[in-house]
């Protein structure tokens, strides 16, 4: 099946099976391997993008489902060679250690500061929910998040 | 994952001919349960047949002291409406409490009823506040919708379009969570609405029921204590690596006191 849709502002259409996940269209496809595939069971998050504004589990769509759709990944950040405030304070405030899980926490991070401009703590958590860190216990990825917060 | 093939009809129409043509599709809303489901081959639909492209499937809307809850509207935008938090809060509560937000941005309320999870939170809600799902076809009390452990009362080629939902004097929803799925081990959604008190438990059993015991005591006197030394009956409860059985009946009594002390105050 032909799919056409828009991916960090760039128009593209591809032949897929209708079995391809969206996460591996924009790996295998498009050859953009910045969106991981941690459990490919909608648990972990390292493969969030988001798709027309809302950050979901590119898993746990099919590519055929993104028809139309604006999609941006972890690439669609940085402009040039300045990176995004949430990829610079995930490097200022240690967010990362091993950094498999980290596109998908930025990716979900940027989403909850478009909606809530100065969250909490716990908010900040509790978004967190569906992304799953095995390095830094989240403390850091929270101060991250929170310092960005305080820029904007 | 599996070959299958995937159309995405944009008319209930089109979509009930298609769910005729193939005894092996599906319909896929979300996808949030499928689409894992098939990747371990537990659900092997022929053909996907999407109905995201449907627009009347979609939105909320207040309608003779109702709300009716389009069958695609995902769990973020019933946690997020003005019109839901203004009328129903708990309902909006129970939407937040739903999975995660990635989850709550793709998974509708429509494709968590149909499924009818044992563990879900929808089934609660809709029984707890004496809803009516509406389908391409008719219309099923919410009593009569949830027949069994991932069993409905829906026909094979048959769409839910719409939960209708009466405004209640008040309503609330308090879960055990697992922690890692966030689904509820058990959930109890009490509601106050026209004719008595509504208690609806999910997580517990097979199914989600009516806490009848809890209902009458609550119907004399709406306190925690009316309730505190009833015996629940959890003999045909839930039984897994997440809580015993026990544990099950234990928690439907603490969930229903929570609740109970959240809408009295």
């Amino acid at each position: 099946m032909e799919v056409s849709l828009s991916v960090n502002g760039k128009e593209v259409s591809e032949d897929v099976e209708p079995r391809t996940l969206l996460v591996d269209f924009l790996r295998n496809d498009l050859g953009m391997t910045g969106t991981h595939i941690g459990c490919e069971t909608s648990q972990c998050g390292a493969c969030v993008v988001h798709v027309d504004g809302r950050s979901i589990k590119s898993c746990t769509l099919l590519a055929v489902q993104a028809e139309g759709a604006e999609v941006t990944t972890i690439e669609g950040l940085a402009a040039g060679d300045e990176l995004h405030p949430m990829q610079a304070a995930f490097r200022e405030e240690h967010g990362l250690q091993c950094g498999f899980c980290t596109p998908g926490m930025i990716m979900s991070a940027v989403d909850l500061l478009k909606n809530n401009t100065d969250p909490t703590t716990n908010e900040i958590r509790d978004w967190l929910e569906g992304n799953m860190c095995r390095c830094t216990g989240y403390h850091n990825i929270v101060k991250s998040i929170k310092s960005v917060a305080e820029l904007e | 994952m599996y070959q299958f093939d995937y159309e995405a009809p944009d008319s209930i129409e089109a979509a009930v001919a298609a769910l005729r043509e193939n005894d092996e599709s599906k319909l896929v809303a979300g996808g949030m349960t499928l689409l894992p489901t098939m990747k371990l081959r537990l659900a092997r639909p022929e053909v996907l047949i999407d109905i995201n492209n449907i627009e009347s499937l979609f939105g909320i809307s207040e309608l003779e002291e109702s709300l009716v809850i389009g069958a695609m509207t995902r769990h973020a935008d019933v946690a997020m409406s003005s019109i839901v938090q203004n009328f129903i809060p708990g309902l909006a509560c129970l939407a937040e409490s739903i999975g995660d937000p990635q989850v709550r941005n793709r998974g509708t309320i429509g494709g968590s009823v149909a499924n009818n999870d044992s563990a879900a939170d929808y089934p609660a809600g809709l029984v707890g506040l004496d809803a009516t799902v509406v389908t391409d076809r008719r219309e099923i009390s919410a009593d009569n919708f949830f027949t069994d452990m991932f069993e409905t009362a829906l026909e094979v080629d048959e769409i839910i379009t719409a939960v209708r939902i009466p405004i209640p004097q008040r309503a609330t929803y308090m879960k055990f969570p697992n922690p890692a799925s966030r689904y509820a081990v058990v959930g109890v959604m009490i509601a106050e609405v026209s004719d008595g008190i509504r208690v609806a438990v999910t997580g517990a059993s097979p199914c989600v029921f009516r806490a009848t015991v809890l209902e009458e005591a609550l119907e004399e006197d709406f306190t925690p204590e009316a309730i505190a030394n009833i015996a629940i009956d959890g003999v045909q409860f839930n039984e897994d690596i997440h809580a015993s059985a026990e544990f099950r009946a234990h928690l439907v009594k603490v969930m229903a006191r929570r609740a109970v002390l959240a809408i009295s105050s």
